[in-house]
């Protein structure tokens, strides 16, 4: 997987340069149509962190730090492991199983026999698609999130709105926003990588490929789920 | 030509460097292709047109994009001339009408036409078939070998066409050869290999259930199997 990962970081910037329709393809195919999966999760995802920190914080009559509460979360932690576990189930697999029914009905072959490289030509705008993918996924899983929250705290529970922001405002530090940035990035590259590495390497038959998709989506959970316990230690 | 799991498809991918040899050389016009580079393998390859059992579309591609696909990676040709050759390319496997369909709005018959069309889209030296005549009704079967024959004139190129159809090879064969337990039964044109003394050959050509090559896949002796698991 590793000397993968390289071959693609060594057509990376070919692909970027010469090809980046393909990219753009790809963009709007793993990140663009996965928009609405992601808004939609992150306004529940925010509610319920709303929710439960108003219920909890209540009992303090610390209601006013909601903000805080639901702001951290998303932030640092919520905001990138779910937009990547859903990234992971909603575009991962999909490129997988593209990649592995390319691979089954020879197309990858006949680019070969073409003189055209499919790692540069399938693999590397699909890798990319799905790292620039993510973070703004991200950012916008986080944004809802923030407004859900918001809509239950303020809207529903009548906590003060300028406590709400201002409380997160004087908390948040921009160290913290990094933080869920580069993990974000991470999950990226990490989501990406996993799809793009099982598809090309998936059994060229219906059982290959539906493995190669579960696949997927099982190794990016573990593997997101354990960066994402390294980088947290690691920023402490 | 050859019985079913002979290697035929293995030794074509031997040639295009698919699969490396385990020993042995192969020579594609006098050059060994082991030692190459992978920039000059893929030299190599744009002198191979390849057209693969089911087509091996792209299936996200139109059927003129398809066509395009080689000229647009190899070449900086205007789109004006790109739309020239491709047509042409399409005009002469009858499909000119065909360019704005997906490949998955083809039949098996019209999307091999297609692939072809796409194998001769960069004027290759050699061109190659792997089983083109397999899962085709009688009129695609026909249409097939009438266009291997007349590319293969008309381009004046090498084509190699891997086949166990006997009678269509025959009718567009110069040469054959018979591939058979892991090396060459015999060679020679379609008249000499069907006037062959050898056993295999005659049992190859004439489709005999049974001879040198066993009906029966290998197996322990028949009785004793039954008998044995009877008594168990």
């Amino acid at each position: 997987m590793w000397l993968f990962f390289l071959r693609l970081l060594q057509h990376t910037p070919g692909v970027l340069f010469k090809r980046f329709n393909l990219v753009a393809y790809q963009i709007y195919n793993a990140g663009a149509l996965s928009i609405v999966i992601i808004m939609v999760s992150g306004l529940f995802v925010g509610a319920v962190l709303g929710l439960q920190a108003y219920s909890n914080l209540e009992r303090f009559n610390a209601e006013d730090t909601t903000g805080i509460f639901a702001g951290f979360a998303l932030i640092k932690e919520i905001g990138p492991v779910i937009t990547a576990l859903l990234f992971a189930g909603r575009a991962g697999t999909a490129l997988a199983s593209e990649i592995g029914l390319m691979k089954a009905t020879d197309q990858l072959s006949a680019m070969e026999m073409m003189a055209v490289n499919p790692v540069r030509y399938v693999a590397v705008p699909r890798f990319l698609g799905g790292v620039i993918s993510v973070p703004l996924l991200t950012a916008a899983f986080t944004m809802i999130g923030l407004l859900g929250a918001h809509l239950v705290a303020v809207e529903w529970m009548g906590v003060d709105v300028g406590a709400y922001w201002q409380q997160l405002q004087s908390v948040l530090d921009p160290e913290d926003v990094r933080e869920g940035i580069i993990k974000s990035v991470v999950f990226g590259l990490v989501a990406s990588l996993v799809a793009v590495w099982e598809g090309y390497n998936s059994i060229p038959t219906a059982e290959g490929v539906g493995r190669a998709t579960t696949r997927t989506v099982v190794i990016t959970a573990i593997a997101v789920l354990f960066f994402d316990f390294m980088i947290t230690a690691f920023f402490l | 030509m050859g019985p079913s799991g002979t290697g035929k498809t293995t030794l074509l991918q031997l040639i295009t460097r698919q699969l490396n040899p385990d020993r042995g050389q192969v020579l594609v016009d006098g050059v060994d292709i082991a030692p190459l580079s992978q920039s000059e393998l893929y030299a190599l390859r744009r002198r191979f047109g390849v057209l693969f059992q089911n087509g091996a579309l792209l299936t996200d591609l139109s059927v003129f994009e398809n066509v395009a696909f080689p000229i647009r990676e190899h070449t900086r040709l205007p789109d004006k001339l790109i739309r020239h050759i491709v047509l042409t390319k399409l005009h002469a496997v009858g499909l000119r009408g065909a360019a704005d369909l997906m490949p998955a709005q083809l039949s098996g018959g019209m999307a091999r036409r297609v692939a072809l069309a796409r194998a001769i889209a960069m004027d290759p030296d050699i061109l190659i078939y792997d089983e083109p005549f397999v899962g085709l009704d009688p009129i695609s079967m026909g249409v097939i070998v009438k266009l291997v024959g007349e590319i293969n004139e008309a381009l004046g190129i090498t084509s190699i066409v891997v086949s166990h159809d006997v009678h269509d090879v025959a009718t567009v064969a110069d040469y054959s050869y018979v591939i058979a337990d892991r090396t060459v039964a015999a060679a020679g044109t379609p008249e000499e290999l069907r006037e062959s003394s050898s056993e295999l050959v005659r049992q190859f050509m004439n489709g005999l259930p049974d001879g040198p090559v066993h009906f029966h896949y290998d197996a322990p002796d028949y009785d004793e199997q039954l008998l044995g698991e009877a008594s168990r």
